[in-house]
């Protein structure tokens, strides 16, 4: 079913990047299923628990020299470990909070949980759909992941 | 005062205080320490997260303006549902901005939540 509200989460890409004041477009691409995140290969993860209406959980995972650039796209010359963890919490919290506009506010996200490294499989939803859509920016690639059922 | 989990949007947010009228007192990472310093520095505008650890904000909100009715808050959310803003004003606040937002979207937010 959530592959049908996938646009959500496409224009929420979008619209994320468009208000960066880079003047650069974020490309999207197709969305695709991943049975296993195995083969992510990413820096950093911010994931996004989901309850209410929908389960499962969202993620963002970028290699470190997007979030760089986004970060500095920000007007923020810190780009230290700390920041860019805390830069890509926020990009998690924000394409997912912004779902919420269409799913409604039962669509319930938890607080971003941020790693370093590419984003770990949560066994609590280990038999249902992942889906990554990668995303261009810059000539960088990163990936929003979905995994949402009722 | 500037309230938010994420240091990237308090520094974003405090950029903008910088070139504004408005002269940053204090900047809170969750709702508790929203509280101790809401009290300690008594700040006449709160820019408000709402997605926040221990206290949300819509929670925080409620005990700000159980401190002080006339403070001004101008809630600055990636949840952007109408029942969410409903709620915040409901609450007490005054205003709302959606993440991600640009510094002139937060300029002339927290411009019109002063003139109103």
């Amino acid at each position: 079913m959530i592959d049908k509200k996938l646009h959500i989460f496409i224009d929420g890409i979008v619209n994320y990047f468009n208000h960066l004041g880079s003047n650069v477009e974020a490309k999207v691409g197709s969305p695709y299923l991943i049975n296993s995140m195995d083969r992510i290969n990413s820096d950093y993860t911010g994931s996004i628990s989901v309850t209410g209406s929908y389960q499962g959980f969202c993620y963002f995972s970028a290699p470190t020299i997007l979030l760089k650039h986004l970060i500095m796209s920000l007007g923020e010359t810190d780009t230290s470990d700390e920041m860019i963890l805390d830069t890509v919490g926020e990009v998690a919290n924000t394409l997912s909070g912004n779902a919420r506009e269409t799913l409604g506010s039962d669509f319930i996200i938890s607080v971003p949980n941020i790693i370093k490294g590419p984003p770990q499989h949560d066994q609590n939803h280990s038999d249902q759909r992942i889906y990554t859509i990668p995303i261009n920016w810059n000539s960088y690639r990163a990936q929003l992941g979905v995994c949402l059922y009722q | 005062m500037i309230v938010d989990d994420s240091n990237l949007i308090r520094k974003k947010i405090a950029r903008e205080f910088d070139h504004s009228k408005f002269d940053l007192v204090a900047s809170a990472a969750n709702g508790e320490q929203a509280v101790e310093l809401f009290k300690q520095f008594s700040p006449h505008v709160v820019t408000m997260d709402i997605t926040m650890p221990h206290i949300d904000g819509i929670k925080c909100i409620e005990n700000l303006v159980a401190i002080n009715p006339d403070v001004m808050i101008l809630v600055v959310s990636a949840l952007n549902d109408k029942a969410t803003g409903m709620e915040a004003l409901e609450k007490g606040a005054m205003g709302f901005i959606n993440k991600p937002f640009t510094q002139t979207d937060i300029t002339q937010a927290l411009d019109a939540l002063v003139e109103d």
